[in-house]
């Protein structure tokens, strides 16, 4: 299949603006008597407020208004449990919990406003470590819970003591990973808008799921969803991380807006927002695996506990998608599996990039190599033994018969674009000097979208204008990945028009169809087919109208190269313009609504067995590292990432896609960490939060596959987490061949390297 | 405190402007100014999302007192394009995807073009170098090398 629009490396449609400067961020909006909000945070992780004294704070000049929790109608709100606090009413349950928030004339009468309230504190003994938190008998971080458990999943498959007894290696090992800060280089930042338009507040703002942010803020307020109006604006990065966050934000400036009856604009410093916004959740992982001599796996038992912090926020979720995917790609008779999530009164986490994928794949893939290890193979081979192929039965007991099951492939060219296997065997050898080599592998296998998480529709508006220009609105977000320009060239494909006639249209939540939120690696796939049945609709429109006309069979009509052609003929019958003239004259209306459901899929909780996810993606990277013995250091050296996608829409953003994906694998891997003790962070800037910078980056090969698949428009399915899913195993692997030795612990930094734990580090009380 | 008078050249204009003794030069640019390209991530120069030309040279607006430049010629980011024809590496960085989500984009832009007025044909190393103070957290830098490079040659 030839294609016009689609498959091709098209620039982006809101590049212009963006190189330009114009391109307008929520800090960037400027209203007409514009308030700012600031927020008191608390001093402590744990502790009970005994009293909260305001005056001070109201008297100072230029403060318009103070709020605390006592003003809020409902304080509580979440997506899953309706549990995180706006503001803490009689405890805070981590650091960074807002106390209070101020709206002043400028910045300065707000921070100085904060400086005035006083809080009385009792500081209360924490709970920091999920495992404690798990014991019977622990304290409690909600007071009114039985106990701290957020969450738990069960899969069940086989029998694994049977698996056990008949396997012949058996090993047992515990990985942990870290928590991670999201990075996006656009702190926080929105306005709320009183009265405007006729809802009550409209909020514009730096927002990845304005859906979710709509229904927190309105039911916060304890008022209809129509009274509520979320516009999105460009966002300077999300990564999973402009949700929850952005909620709280939101009902906090909603409130003090309303209260003064003036805009009110809140934006985050680095340090506030790495103090309060959620991270990734460090997980603690047992694995023990069973196989032949051969090398054919028997049984897998997986435990899984995740951090929650202090609130359930995305957890439950995020532990079912690991639940499904612990085993990593491999053929198991025999799976038990159980991921917990647990409070504590740590920094909450949430959804990033990966989301609950990044943690496993680095315990399993670890395993892999080190079970290869055992059984003197390769851990290509090892691999190569295990794999799905099509019609694999999955740990869930789901067939995959639907879709063209791509590891082999994704493997095979890697493994080839990296010279891998002659580069494993050079390495193998003995290496003289301190500086060593190394080169690793990581596989995977996503479902894409959001599985048995939650329905799973997208909607689309694709309205022609009387002029012959399109407008496309659909619920769904850029949060810089491209996805205006990839939904633009699908309308545009569909349509056969030039890119030019269309406009995607900001998420404006009053207008745009609810679509669910901008997740899961979802959007392509999910959005992109909603967009494909709108302009489809209005192209059997338009086809109706001009086969009328001209007296030709609509299916002999073929729209390309902004015309409409006569299909047997290949004749140009009537240019698109006219066709909407025609069209007007005739009164026909030529604006629809698309709409996408995904496939059915089923879910036993109690067996974890069913069809969680209605497709899969397939990945492979491969690092080469070079690792200095005398010093820690690791320096990767390049980085080799073949992902199926089904079909690229944009090839070019695809690129970024990896690149991106990459490099932020490559700081979880050897870089990142957010260093908590005792539930205080210490590196709250990136003076010591440290993210790759362009002297970190490796040379990387994207390699793009492309299997194009049923559900996904013109084939595509999804990229956008694969990519950073793979990198921190795939390092790892390669700094144990270089180094001989194994680091469990996730970031592999330089103590770890060096001596083999990580020197003992933490925040401190402020 | 005392504001103090101050002028100096944006974008080729000349401006005078009371200033506060402890006004950054990026709330200067984006509060008085409303110049909202440049923009800020860090506050501590670290992440390089402030950069603007200061006297032919790549800076971070939050970490210069406005009331220090004086006399001084800034270049921002809404001063690259001249006349509605847009710098080339403006055309590079659309031309060559370097740009994601764009909050980085206008540093990111400030830099290299300090680089280029100084050395029009920087190699790949002396563009990683020019660039190490600008984070990008989505763009894993690929695409902005390529494009720096396209009108490097
Ligand atoms: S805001 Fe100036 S360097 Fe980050
Ligand atoms: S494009 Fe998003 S930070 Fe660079």
């Amino acid at each position: 299949m030839v294609y016009s629009k689609v498959n091709k490396p098209i620039i982006r449609v809101d590049a212009y603006e963006k190189v330009i400067g114009k391109a307008k961020f929520a800090a960037d909006l400027y209203f007409p008597n514009m308030l700012y909000g600031k927020v008191l945070r608390s001093k402590y992780p744990y502790a009970r407020i005994v009293k909260i004294d305001i005056e001070k704070a109201l008297t100072c000049p230029g403060v318009e208004a103070v709020i605390t929790a006592d003003d809020i109608p409902n304080n509580e709100f979440g997506v899953i449990v309706q549990n995180q606090q706006v503001l803490a009413r009689q405890q805070v349950l981590y650091i960074g919990d807002g106390i209070a928030v101020v709206a002043a004339e400028t910045k300065e009468a707000a921070a100085k406003a904060l400086g005035l309230i006083k809080v009385e504190y009792e500081e209360l003994p924490g709970i920091f470590d999920p495992e404690e938190a798990a014991k019977k008998g622990a304290p409690l971080v909600h007071s009114e819970l039985e106990n701290n458990q957020v969450v738990h999943h069960r899969l069940r498959k086989g029998d694994t003591e049977r698996g056990f007894a008949q396997a012949e290696v058996i090993l047992e090992r515990e990985y942990t990973t870290q928590f991670v800060e999201h990075a996006y280089i656009e702190p926080e930042s929105l306005v709320a808008v009183p009265y405007e338009h006729n809802t009550l507040v409209t909020i514009y703002g730096s927002i990845q799921n304005p859906f979710s942010c709509r229904n927190a803020v309105a039911s916060v307020l304890k008022v209809p969803l129509n009274k509520v109006r979320i516009i999105q604006n460009h966002m300077g990065g999300s990564f999973g991380g402009k949700d929850e966050v952005m909620s709280s934000m939101a009902a906090r400036a909603a409130l003090l807006a309303l209260k003064t009856n003036r805009p009110v604009k809140m934006v985050n410093t680095r340090d506030e927002s790495i103090l309060e916004s959620y991270k990734r959740h460090p997980y603690k992982m047992k694995y023990k695996v069973g196989a032949t001599k051969e090398g054919k796996l028997a049984a897998m038992e997986i435990k899984c506990l995740a951090d929650s912090g202090a609130y359930a926020c995305q957890t439950p979720f995020v532990t079912w998608r690991s639940v499904v995917q612990a085993t990593g790609p491999y053929e198991l008779p025999n799976v038990k599996t159980d991921t917990y999530g647990y409070y504590t009164n740590n920094v909450y986490t949430g959804a990033m990039r990966g989301y609950g994928s990044p943690q496993i794949i680095f315990a399993q893939e670890s395993l892999m190599d080190e079970l290869a290890e055992e059984l003197k193979m390769t851990p290509m081979e090892l691999r190569l033994k295990n794999i799905y192929h099509n019609n694999s039965i999955t740990a869930s007991g789901q067939k995959l018969d639907n879709h063209q099951v791509s590891l082999e492939e994704v493997i095979n060219k890697a493994v080839e674009a990296s010279n891998y296997k002659d580069k494993y065997r050079e390495y193998s050898k003995p290496q003289s000097g301190d500086k060593k080599r190394g080169i690793g592998m990581a596989i995977s296998f996503r479902g894409c979208s959001l599985g048995a998480e939650a329905t799973d529709a997208a909607g689309a508006i694709v309205a022609i204008q009387r002029d012959g220009s399109i407008l496309i609105s659909c619920g769904l977000a850029e949060n810089g990945e491209g996805l205006k320009t990839v939904f633009t060239q699908i309308a545009a494909e569909e349509l056969g028009v030039d890119i030019r006639r269309i406009n995607y249209m900001e998420v404006d939540t009053s207008v745009s169809p609810e679509s669910g939120a901008t997740v899961a690696s979802r959007s392509t796939i999910l959005g992109g087919n909603a967009v494909k049945n709108a302009a489809h609709q209005l192209k059997e429109t338009l086809a109706e109208i001009v086969a009328a006309e001209f007296k030709i069979k609509t299916n002999n009509l073929d729209f390309k190269n902004e015309n409409i052609y006569e299909k047997n003929k290949n004749q140009k019958i009537i240019s698109f313009d006219e066709a909407i003239t025609l069209a007007n004259q005739q009164g026909i209306f030529l604006s629809v609504y698309g709409w996408y459901k995904a496939p059915d899929i089923s879910w036993d909780e109690e067996n974890g067995q069913g069809r969680p996810y209605f497709t899969y993606v397939y990945g492979c990277q491969i690092a080469e590292v070079e690792v200095d013995t005398a010093t820690g250091q690791i320096e990767v050296l390049k980085m080799t990432a073949a992902h199926d996608v089904g079909r690229a829409i944009n090839p070019a953003c695809l690129k970024g896609q990896i690149y991106g994906g990459v490099m932020m694998g490559l700081g979880y891997g050897i870089m990142e960490e957010v260093e908590t003790a005792n539930g205080y962070i210490k590196n709250t800037n990136f003076d010591e939060y440290l993210i790759p910078t362009v002297k970190d980056m490796p040379e990387i090969i994207p390699v793009i596959v492309e299997n194009p698949d049923p559900h996904g428009p013109y084939g595509a399915k999804s990229i956008g987490e694969p990519t950073l899913e793979l990198g921190a195993p795939a390092i790892a692997n390669a700094v144990a061949q270089a180094t001989g030795k194994r680091i469990r612990h996730l970031p592999l930094n330089l103590e770890r390297v060096l001596l083999g734990h990580s020197l003992s580090k933490g925040g401190t009380k402020k | 405190m005392s504001k103090v008078t101050v002028t100096f050249i944006v974008n080729g204009k000349e401006v005078t402007l009371k200033v506060g003794p402890k006004e950054r030069l990026i709330d200067t640019l984006r509060e008085q100014l409303k110049l909202t390209g440049t923009k800020e991530g860090c506050g501590i120069g670290e992440c390089g999302a402030c950069t603007v030309i200061l006297d032919g040279k790549a800076v971070s607006s939050c970490l210069i007192l406005t009331g220090q430049i004086g006399g001084s010629e800034v270049l921002t980011i809404e001063g690259l394009e001249v006349d509605g024809k847009l710098d080339s590496l403006q055309k590079a960085f659309i031309d060559c995807h370097a740009i994601q989500c764009g909050f980085c984009t206008p540093g990111m832009l400030m830099s290299a073009k300090a680089l280029l007025i100084h050395n029009p044909h920087p190699n790949r190393e002396e563009i990683k170098t020019a660039l190490e103070g600008n984070l990008c957290r989505c763009t894993g830098y690929e695409q902005i090398i390529e494009a720096i490079e396209s009108v490097a040659k």
